[in-house]
């Protein structure tokens, strides 16, 4: 890691406190994390670990109780026009036509659709064509597409996916994580992807932050070292294997941990 | 870090729970809009036209048949002749209906969805009226008409009051069940895009509460027909209820039954044209 260069992101120190009606939630622990320009990192750890709380607030869509974050060494308190997030779900507003549900930023922003690039994106995913459609009348992986359309439309630096593929079926999945793969080393924008998926993140990670359960704190990263681009095959090769097996395994290693300390 | 939306601020973002609106919202729309449309082929067509033909047909045959007299209940033949003959004179009367039911329910209906959109975003101020909603929604407003001809007269305002009453709250509960259907991920949404609260208003939480707000103009609009005309039978001198009441203490049973064919069409257009509303502005939704 070039330790001289000032990260694109940089998570320092993140806590995060819930007020719920049945007391104090503590969803994030001092969680630090730097991603250089241009990086793809995927952070993984079980349900209800922190993961969407963390990536909520890099979008500025949530404070945090302690602790920053930075975009090119600015705090994000608020939602930046560099960063853009693609959901669990897709996301879509289903009273929208596809093509309104991708001009939706330009219209919050009021400034003319970016055409031709939407156009591109379009073409792009395969969905050229389909611009009329309403978002029940196309399948969960297009939806998705779309939805990865919408986000890129706006050109953000950094894009950060919330366990965006979590509700798709597997051939689906495969599709889209080539896809986005391929899209990145394209665009080489930076991304953040959160996923619960072990296999999912080693597929497309240059490396993998693992996070432990309440309060969600970074519990080990692992640095990717398969060679790019990455065909679906890879992951039969054995140092894949071998890698999700060893992340695995620094999951579970806390699961017996904690009855012997209570 | 004090620009943080107040909506998303104090909420976990959970998806696993699944608390989107879908769960919370009562509407299925198709359920109030019935058949209508549905019907397919020619030959639908001519059934349906053959059972109403039998139905009217039969009726005729049976009261000439009895030799019931036309007091009691007039052939479908007579109430016809009565409607065509008397149009001239009744059509007046529809206007009158028309204009209280139509300024009646555009006050009740803007004061209706406006009460709603507001009061949803404070939940306290909403467990603070909710109880006067209650008491308006279940009080019939036909109640107040005496008390309102007395004060205002037998001109169109206490009428209209008398509508825009009744129709008003009917709005509100129906509308504020759409706008408590929030969904965070769609607010979130527009709100990394920088949407700020009026837009994430007009274009997330309104159009989420759509098809609930058109439920609540189409029962709004007919219980603003029913106290339209149960205002007119109280006092006055004009108006298709008043029309009844006339006809009847005259005993002119086919004029009587001519105003509630016209009635009738007024329930049905109202009914129409809120179905043709909401298969264009809620049809996402069914």
């Amino acid at each position: 890691m070039s330790a001289a260069r000032r990260p694109k992101l940089a998570v320092e120190g993140a806590s995060k406190f819930y007020e719920t009606p049945t007391g104090r939630t503590h969803a994030l622990d001092r969680f630090s994390m730097d991603v250089q320009d241009g990086e793809f990192v995927c952070v993984v750890g079980p349900s209800g670990c922190g993961k969407s709380t963390l990536l909520w607030s890099m979008a500025g869509l949530h404070a945090l109780s302690s602790g920053r974050i930075l975009l090119d060494g600015q705090p994000v308190t608020k939602p930046s026009p560099q960063i853009a997030m693609v959901f669990q779900e897709a996301n879509m507003l289903p009273w929208r036509s596809l093509q309104k549900n991708i001009e939706l930023p330009f219209e919050i922003r009021r400034q003319a659709p970016a055409r031709e690039r939407i156009d591109g994106l379009l073409q792009r995913v395969g969905l050229a064509g389909f611009e009329g459609k309403y978002p029940r009348e196309l399948s969960g992986g297009m939806q998705q597409r779309a939805s990865i359309v919408r986000a890129l439309s706006v050109d953000p630096s950094l894009l950060l996916m919330d366990e965006p593929f979590g509700a798709l079926d597997a051939f689906t999945r495969d599709e889209m994580n080539l896809l986005i793969e391929e899209i990145w080393l394209e665009t080489k924008k930076t991304i953040v992807f959160i996923t619960h998926s072990i296999p999912e993140a080693v597929f497309l990670a240059d490396r993998v932050y693992v996070m432990s359960a309440r309060p969600g704190r970074l519990s080990k990263v692992f640095d990717i070292d398969i060679p790019r681009p990455r065909p679906l095959e890879v992951q039969a090769a054995p140092h894949f294997v071998e890698l999700v097996a060893e992340i695995k395994a620094s999951i579970e290693h806390k699961a017996p941990a904690r009855p012997a300390a209570a | 870090m004090a620009s943080v939306d107040r909506q998303l601020a104090d909420n976990i973002p959970s998806f696993d729970k699944h608390e989107d609106g879908q769960a919370v919202g009562v509407s299925n729309w198709s359920g109030v809009a019935g058949q209508l449309g549905l019907i397919k082929s020619g030959r639908e067509w001519a059934l349906i036209a053959f059972v109403a033909l039998a139905l009217i047909g039969g009726m005729e045959l049976l009261l000439r048949l009895y030799e019931v007299p036309t007091y009691i209940m007039p052939t479908p033949s007579l109430i016809a002749a009565a409607l065509v003959r008397d149009f001239p004179l009744l059509a007046p009367h529809v206007g009158h209906t028309l204009v209280e039911l139509l300024t009646g329910f555009a006050i009740g209906a803007t004061v209706g969805f406006v009460l709603a959109a507001l009061v949803t975003q404070f939940p306290l101020l909403e467990r603070i009226i909710a109880p006067y909603i209650l008491l308006l929604v279940t009080t019939p407003m036909l109640a107040l008409v005496p008390l309102l001809i007395l004060k205002l007269g037998f001109g169109y305002s206490p009428r209209i009051i008398a509508v825009a009453l009744a129709s008003g709250p009917m709005v509100m509960i129906n509308s504020a069940t759409g706008f408590r259907r929030t969904d965070l991920a769609k607010i979130a949404l527009a709100r990394s895009f920088g949407a700020s609260t009026l837009q994430i208003f007009m274009k997330i939480r309104i159009p989420m509460a759509m098809p609930m707000v058109i439920v609540g103009l189409m029962v709004g609009s007919i219980f603003g027909l029913l106290t339209a005309v149960g205002a007119e039978m109280v006092g006055g001198s004009f108006g298709l209820g008043n029309r009844l009441t006339y006809y009847s203490s005259l005993i002119q049973m086919p004029q009587f039954f001519a105003c509630i064919v016209l009635l009738a069409v007024i329930g049905i257009s109202i009914y129409v044209f809120f179905y043709w509303l909401g298969k264009k502005y809620a049809g996402w939704e069914s």
